[in-house]
């Protein structure tokens, strides 16, 4: 039962993995190692085509090793298995929240942990930042190399977000106007 | 329109417009949930963020099963979660099936590079927004500051920063309190 299989390893996964999904990488490394529905140079493959493809990266990734192993209906369940955890553990926890919400002490305690919260989203966004508009090292007299229309068209993107009427359109919009902008211009 | 279908459609929307981590569902998250909807307020996806990177599972599934839950109990839990990877499901699929060297096209590359671009301009943005109803005070501000210092250059993990963060938060009140209140309230 290869289907079966696939859904309680992945359930692991979705239940071990804490963070984005970078963090399910290693879990899938084992996986290929254990199991050998796949290699490390079939998740290389993966990992690449789930981070320039919609849709969250872990769950890109459950669905294509579901696919590779067991065809549209592996892709299905291991997806169903990575999230299966998440169902669960969250209702519980928003269940408890919604019960303490007038809690002094739950109050005191998000107001900690808003900011904190804030800053790791902050973090996330310098990350790519540093990965998509920065080479560190590179040429040999340069420390890094800053990469200037990426730089250009983020902070275009930017301005416009911020201080001009086309805010109000959906950041789809931008979105699609920039990859086209990155594939006319050979970014 | 139902109001599952609804959940599932909203969420699907977000599945479709995510290039990258949980962190790049935000923006959309923001547009969708918070401004077209109202199923959340920011300080709420603030606080789903927070749960949702020291909680088994991946951070745009926990925080999909978050707002369904809050909105609409279970069912709605459970539909919103489904509705945000369904187009993974189909997409993947696809491109596993008919294009495995999708990656490694030039086009595909040079495209990838403008939408990350735009990713960083609009997690900016957002983190912005956020910041004007997370970030109030003294407190608050030196929470922001300290975590983001100890995220981005020193690497220490999420579930540790959080967890001391409502500590401080905690404490912090508790001092307010005991001088006689004052600034808070």
């Amino acid at each position: 039962m290869i289907l079966l299989r696939l859904f309680f390893e992945f359930a692991k996964t979705g239940l071990f993995a804490v963070g984005g999904g970078l963090a399910t990488i290693p879990f899938l490394q084992d996986l290929g190692a254990r199991t050998q529905w796949f290699s490390d140079a079939d998740l290389t493959t993966m990992i690449a085509v789930s981070e320039s493809t919609p849709g969250a990266m872990g769950v890109n990734m459950a669905t294509y090793v579901g696919y590779a192993t067991a065809g549209v209906p592996g892709a299905v369940v291991a997806t169903l298995g990575l999230v299966f955890p998440s169902i669960v553990v969250i209702i519980v926890i928003a269940g408890f929240l919604q019960k303490f919400r007038q809690s002094k002490t739950v109050d005191a305690v998000f107001y900690g942990l808003r900011p904190a919260s804030t800053a790791l989203i902050a973090s996330a966004g310098l990350t790519v930042a540093t990965a998509v508009l920065i080479t560190v090292g590179g040429l040999e007299e340069h420390l890094f190399t800053v990469h200037w229309p990426a730089l250009l068209l983020a902070v275009a993107v930017f301005v416009c977000l911020r201080y001009t009427k086309l805010k109000k359109l959906h950041p789809i919009v931008f979105i699609g106007i920039s990859a086209l902008v990155g594939a006319v211009f050979r970014f | 329109m139902s109001i599952y279908l609804d959940l599932f459609l909203t969420f699907a929307k977000m599945g479709v417009c995510t290039f990258g981590g949980g962190y790049a569902m935000l923006p959309i998250l923001q547009r969708e949930v918070v401004e077209k909807k109202g199923w959340a307020t920011n300080e709420e996806l603030t606080d789903y963020y927070a749960i949702g990177q020291c909680t088994p599972g991946i951070i745009a599934v926990n925080t999909a099963t978050f707002i369904g839950y809050k909105y609409k109990g279970v069912p709605g839990g459970i539909l919103a979660t489904l509705g945000v990877v369904a187009p993974s499901i189909v997409i993947i699929t696809v491109i596993a099936a008919f294009l495995t060297n999708f990656a490694d096209i030039p086009v595909v590359q040079h495209a990838l590079v403008g939408v990350n671009a735009c990713v960083v301009a609009l997690i900016a943005s957002s983190v912005i927004k956020l910041g004007k109803s997370t970030v109030k005070d003294a407190v608050t501000a030196a929470i922001f500051l300290a975590a983001l210092m100890l995220a981005f250059f020193v690497g220490l993990s999420p579930v540790i920063l959080i967890v001391c963060a409502g500590v401080v938060g905690y404490v912090a009140r508790r001092l307010v309190k005991l001088s006689g209140g004052g600034a808070e309230k």
